[in-house]
């Protein structure tokens, strides 16, 4: 060990297999027994400093600082692979077979890792200051927050006994109005593509699609009248096996939300689209608190059925696990796999045309759409990428709390989003999720953790403990992490090349690209374009 | 209830709103000067004003035995908070802020929210430590009541308004005129004064301003500071019309009176004011749209209470961006490549 301390990490970094599997080893022992009850009852004084919340907060980020680790350090790809993935699916549900909340804080790091890659995308590398993110996020939930509850017979009961006009004429009626809206609306955009839109067809074409709109809560609710003889069988929610065919839906569900905000707002710019997105966040979240009888308002939906996947549970039920626990591990699993989908999906679509068209119109909007990247479909692309990576994880969490409430989509949760992306460094993949883990711990873990160690100190008087000062020091640890590390923890290259953009401008004049510009990737920057930004006249004047 | 009483009453229902909407326009400028010198949303704006407010109660609370005039109570109210408030911004500037002038935009957006939640704890402990948390404003003699008995000026302009029939209390008389004054104030420093027309330079162009001489920091410094006494003197005047204030109720207004700012066009003073004056009328007109919904026997309307008031609010907002981008009095700028 002490030899590979001695060298310099500056120069060629050294190979750290050795000492990778040994903290892998060590950490993973720690977090084995410091959640083994049992264990700890025969360990004495030991046992009791393990016990501690903040030494336990310690251990269980120590832990997943392993994965970090094993990402970042240069070590043999077999020892990579087995830290990695031992931690997660070993060593993790494991220690969590004894204490499920690690198995919950770890699902909710892998929630708010997901929303933080969606985010990434809108904010990151599309450049849209998006404020408003989480109401993609209650869409999700509020999507199978409904129907795995006895929420949905209630709104059948509802439309049993007060079925208005609606029949078999009214589903017709629906159906015809949303074909012909739809059909208009595909009609007048090939129209569009040979000619230039003209006023009328652009208001034909908005008209077309508030009747869309229309024919589809027609349909809607008369399918609601004419399954309302349901209500009954359907008292504790839908089957749970529809679990695989909800999340599909949430995911399309929180797309289309994010379309529909999307298309009308996308015009605006910079902070008057924060503030607007803002505003549609706290609307949806208002809606969800008014509309009582689709989401109980204030009171929130419960009981929200878990995931319930037969062969996952007999599985489960051979790896040892209790029967309450069943549903937490298939969720563990489900958003292990859901994160590291989002990832490729995310790296791909990064190297990808559209990836590109994103960071082109996040640097200059104006340049981009003057080299032909069509703006609204691009940045409805980002919009729509986002909120469904949002949905599902909605989704996720609705089936882990069995409960929703507006409560959760408030725009602190945004901002948290948001802070985890800045935080871990915008643009930068493993940075993002990073930042989400460090947030998470942070918020879950390590502050509660020094709230409850301090609690019984008799010289911090009780309005000081750090317990109740948890903004406090969130709000520090923010503005120290913007003063000393704008880039973020782990920041991506791209964006580092923006913000030392001084600093890389000697190299670039003197050799076109410069070398540190050119070394792998093969992403085209052009600095030159960054300064326009900074001196940049107001938006209005006074 | 017929026309002749609706009249009165929906011509009260919008006063109520002017009332309200000048303590939104009076927040928003402190967002919108702010904004139009640096391009920051300046999050920890809501939490200035706060502070504003609690130095309001404090000094109320300390002066309610004295039998000093109820006014001067006022005045020094107003003072000490546009003080403490204004200083309290410019070190936010000085140290969140300043360091990061270069940064992408972003980056001072989350220190913004940083300090702004811990400026919220930070007044908490402050308060705490007394055992305080919900400040109840103890106003001086006869605020709150219809109209002060004292003074023959204040009954005549009682009497005046009562036979136009427009029902407000003196506080609201009075925050309309501190607002009105305060504008004025601002509106003079602004376009008459030499620090007015640096703090429009380094508006429009900080880099060529400072060609000219102009010590950009000062005027940023200079702006914070007059933003952060608009900050101060709102806040008074929100405790002094809502009567209660925490360390947490900066929150909502502080959003709505950003949403004002912008749907003014950002950066833009009489947009400001014209914002938070729509948006003041606009949410005490759907806090009665069940009263509306009840006369004209709309069912569904009067499902709406005043819990859609942000609703509507944000409604507004996207209907009028949507239409003019740049808010109702922000001028568009051509952008060339």
């Amino acid at each position: 060990m002490t030899a590979v301390h001695s060298v310099s990490p500056r120069r060629v970094t050294p190979d750290r297999t050795g000492l990778l599997l040994l903290i892998f080893l060590v950490t993973s022992a720690l977090l084995l027994v410091s959640h083994n009850r049992d264990l700890l009852g025969t360990l004495g004084s030991l046992g009791t400093l393990l016990q501690n919340p903040i030494v336990e907060a310690i251990v269980v980020s120590l832990f997943l600082a392993n994965v970090l680790f094993a990402y970042l350090w240069r070590a043999a790809p077999w020892a990579k692979a087995l830290v990695g993935l031992g931690s997660l699916l070993l060593i993790l549900p494991w220690a969590g077979q004894e204490d499920t909340s690690l198995l919950d804080l770890s699902i909710q790091i892998m929630i708010f890792a997901a929303l933080a890659l969606g985010l990434n995308i809108v904010v990151g590398l599309a450049g849209l200051l998006d404020l408003g993110y989480v109401a993609f996020f209650a869409v999700g939930a509020y999507t199978w927050g409904i129907f795995a509850s006895p929420r949905f017979a209630e709104i059948l009961r509802y439309y049993g006994e007060n079925p208005g006009a609606t029949n078999a004429g009214t589903l017709a009626l629906g159906l015809f109005l949303t074909a012909v809206t739809a059909a208009s609306m595909v009609a007048i955009n090939r129209h569009h593509r040979r000619v230039p839109p003209t006023r009328a067809s652009s208001w034909s074409f908005g008209l077309a699609s508030l009747g869309l709109v229309a024919g589809l809560i027609l349909t809607a609710r008369a399918l609601l009248v004419l399954n309302a003889f349901r209500a009954e069988g359907l008292a504790t929610g839908i089957d749970p096996n529809f679990f695989w065919l909800f999340l599909a839906l949430s995911i399309l569900a929180a797309a289309i939300v994010g379309v529909l905000i999307g298309l009308p707002v996308l015009r605006l710019k910079g902070d008057y689209l924060a503030i607007i997105t803002l505003g549609l966040g706290e609307v949806i979240r208002v809606l969800a608190n008014n509309l009582d009888l689709y989401s109980a308002g204030s009171q929130g939906i419960t009981p929200i059925k878990s995931a319930s996947v037969g062969w996952f549970d007999t599985l489960a039920a051979r790896l040892g696990f209790a029967e309450d626990q069943y549903g937490l591990l298939f969720l563990y699993a489900l958003s292990l796999l859901m994160v590291a989908l989002i990832l490729i999906v995310n790296v791909r679509l990064d190297r990808s045309r559209i990836g590109r068209a994103w960071i082109a119109i996040r640097d200059d909007e104006v340049a981009a759409q003057a080299m032909g990247v069509p703006l609204v479909q691009t940045k409805l692309i980002a919009f729509a990428t986002g909120a469904s990576f949002a949905g599902v994880m909605g989704m996720i969490f609705a089936a882990k709390q069995t409960f929703v409430s507006p409560e959760s989509f408030n725009l602190f949760q945004s901002i948290g989003v948001l802070s985890m992306v800045i935080l871990g460094g915008m643009g930068s993949f493993p940075g993002v999720i990073l930042g989400a883990a460090v947030v998470t711990l942070l918020n879950l873990r390590i502050l509660p953790g020094l709230g409850e160690a301090t609690a019984g100190l008799s010289w911090i008087p009780q309005q000081a403990n750090p317990g109740q000062l948890q903004r406090l020091i969130f709000g520090a640890i923010l503005v120290a992490m913007m003063l000393l590390r704008p880039e973020g923890l782990l920041p991506s290259r791209r964006r580092t090349l923006e913000l030392h953009h001084e600093d890389n401008q000697e190299d670039d004049s003197a050799k076109g690209t410069g070398p540190a510009l050119t070394s792998g990737g093969g992403d085209v920057y052009s600095p030159g374009l960054e300064t326009r930004r900074e001196d940049e006249p107001a938006g209005g004047s006074k | 209830m017929d026309l002749a009483t609706l009249l009165p009453f929906l011509v009260n229902v919008i006063a109520g709103g002017l009332v309200l909407g000048f303590v939104y326009a009076i927040i928003a400028l402190g967002y919108t000067m702010v904004y139009g010198v640096l391009q920051l949303i300046n999050f920890a704006h809501s939490e200035v004003f706060v502070t504003g407010a609690v130095v309001g109660f404090e000094v109320f609370r300390v002066l309610t035995p004295s039998p000093m005039n109820g006014y001067l109570k006022l005045l020094i109210a107003l003072l000490a908070a546009m003080l403490i408030s204004g200083t309290l911004n410019v070190l936010i500037e000085r140290l969140a802020y300043r360091p990061l002038r270069n940064a992408p935009k972003l980056v001072p957006l989350i220190t913004a929210i940083g300090v702004s939640l811990i400026l919220q704890d930070v007044l908490r402990l402050i308060e705490g430590f007394q055992g305080r948390f919900d400040l109840t404003y103890t106003l001086p003699e006869g605020f709150s009541g219809k109209f002060c008995g004292e003074g023959s000026s204040c009954v005549a302009l009682g009497n005046t308004l009562r036979t136009i029939g427009l029902d407000l209390q003196l506080k609201d008389v009075i925050l309309i005129a501190v607002s009105l004054l305060s504008l004025g104030v601002l509106n003079y420093l602004v376009n008459r004064t030499r620090l007015g027309k640096a703090i429009r330079a380094v508006a429009q162009d900080r880099v060529t301003a400072g060609l000219m001489g102009i010590d950009s920091n000062r005027m940023i410094s200079a702006t914070f500071l007059i933003g952060g006494a608009l900050g101060g003197i709102s806040g008074v005047l929100f405790g002094m019309k809502f009567g209660t204030v925490n360390a947490y109720s900066g929150f909502d207004p502080g959003i709505i009176a950003f949403t004002a700012a912008v749907l003014g066009g950002i950066g833009s003073i009489p947009g400001a004011v014209l914002g938070g004056l729509t948006l003041g009328v606009i949410q005490n007109l759907i806090g009665v749209t069940n009263i509306f919904g009840g006369l004209l026997g709309i069912a569904n309307l009067e499902a709406i209470d005043a819990s859609y008031q942000r609703i509507g609010a944000f409604i507004v907002l996207v209907l009028i961006l949507i239409f003019k981008p740049t808010g109702l009095l922000g001028k568009s700028n051509v952008e060339k490549v």
